[in-house]
């Protein structure tokens, strides 16, 4: 297996979707290839920091409601067909 | 890495309980409940559908027709969800018809944001550890938070949509492909491109050999 199979299976390999033959062969490359063990880090790495990022966002976000969107919202509710 | 269809019950402030109680509420038509729903959930709400729909004006409207479809859906609610999670499903699908209604442009091509490997299959760049190994350290940096927001904002809308919905949104996999319409396969494949896009473009300036 190449590095460029390794980037190729990864996700796959991580969610345990591998058949046996390519997972063995992932895993062997894995065990050899200090670069793609370094890869499959920083993978991981910039998935939790996209995670984290957009999370804090959420509970930054918890003492904003617009007022005027949520009078909007409760006038719309009101209307006929809401 | 943590996976599963837990994840959009984070905690938003209106669970447990309190849940079945103003539902009983919301069905006998208080207002004062209906507001109580409106202001707990709005701030989460609107913070996903500015994420999907990248419009202020937009991500409003989208959590408008949300709780206006979910109003009118209140009585067919079972209760086997959180009403938070109830609703954020309701305005995940609100963005997503909004963004299916935009004029459509072309959409750029992700293979400039991935990475390049020699003719051996070799990685061009070799990878290299980051500066910092902890996410809580690197996000401590405001120019590190806003480094990733721009990275996911770069990538083309269909991979875009995909790492928002199972990533962040963490929808399951099933779920995100009825929603976009598209097969379970194509949903991995493009969940998978766009995280290497994201950590190509993260590696430019995390890299522990970038001064």
């Amino acid at each position: 297996m190449t590095c460029r199979e390794m980037v190729e299976f990864l996700m796959a390999w991580l969610d345990g979707e591998l058949p046996e033959d390519q997972r063995a062969a992932f895993e062997q490359h894995l065990a050899l290839c200090p670069p793609c063990e370094v890869y499959l880090e920083t993978y991981k790495e910039a998935v939790r920091l996209g995670r984290k990022v957009c999370h804090d966002e959420d509970r930054d976000a918890v003492a904003e409601a617009p007022d005027e969107l949520v009078q909007a919202i409760l006038a719309a509710r009101g209307r006929p067909g809401a | 890495m943590r996976r599963g269809g837990g994840g959009a019950e984070r905690p938003t402030g209106l669970e447990g309980p309190d849940d079945a109680a103003l539902l009983e509420r919301l069905r006998r038509g208080d207002d004062a409940a209906y507001e109580i729903l409106v202001r707990v959930n709005t701030p989460r709400l609107l913070a996903v559908t500015r994420r999907l729909l990248r419009s202020e004006e937009d991500a409003r409207d989208a959590v408008q027709e949300a709780f206006v479809s979910a109003f009118r859906s209140l009585d067919r609610f079972q209760g086997d969800s959180r009403l938070s999670t109830w609703l954020h499903r309701i305005a995940v699908n609100a963005a997503l018809m909004r963004l299916r209604s935009r004029k459509r442009k072309p959409e750029d091509s992700i293979e400039e944001l991935m990475p390049r490997f020699l003719e051996d299959g070799h990685h061009a760049r070799t990878p290299v550890p980051w500066k910092e190994r902890e996410a809580d350290a690197l996000l401590a940096r405001q120019e590190v938070r806003d480094q990733v927001r721009e990275a996911i904002d770069r990538l083309p809308e269909s991979y875009r949509n995909v790492l928002l919905l199972r990533d962040i949104e963490e929808l399951e996999t099933a779920e995100v492909a009825e929603i976009l319409a598209v097969s379970t396969g194509a949903v991995k494949t493009r969940l998978h491109r766009a995280r290497v896009a994201l950590r190509n473009q993260l590696d430019a300036f995390l890299r522990e050999d970038v001064p």
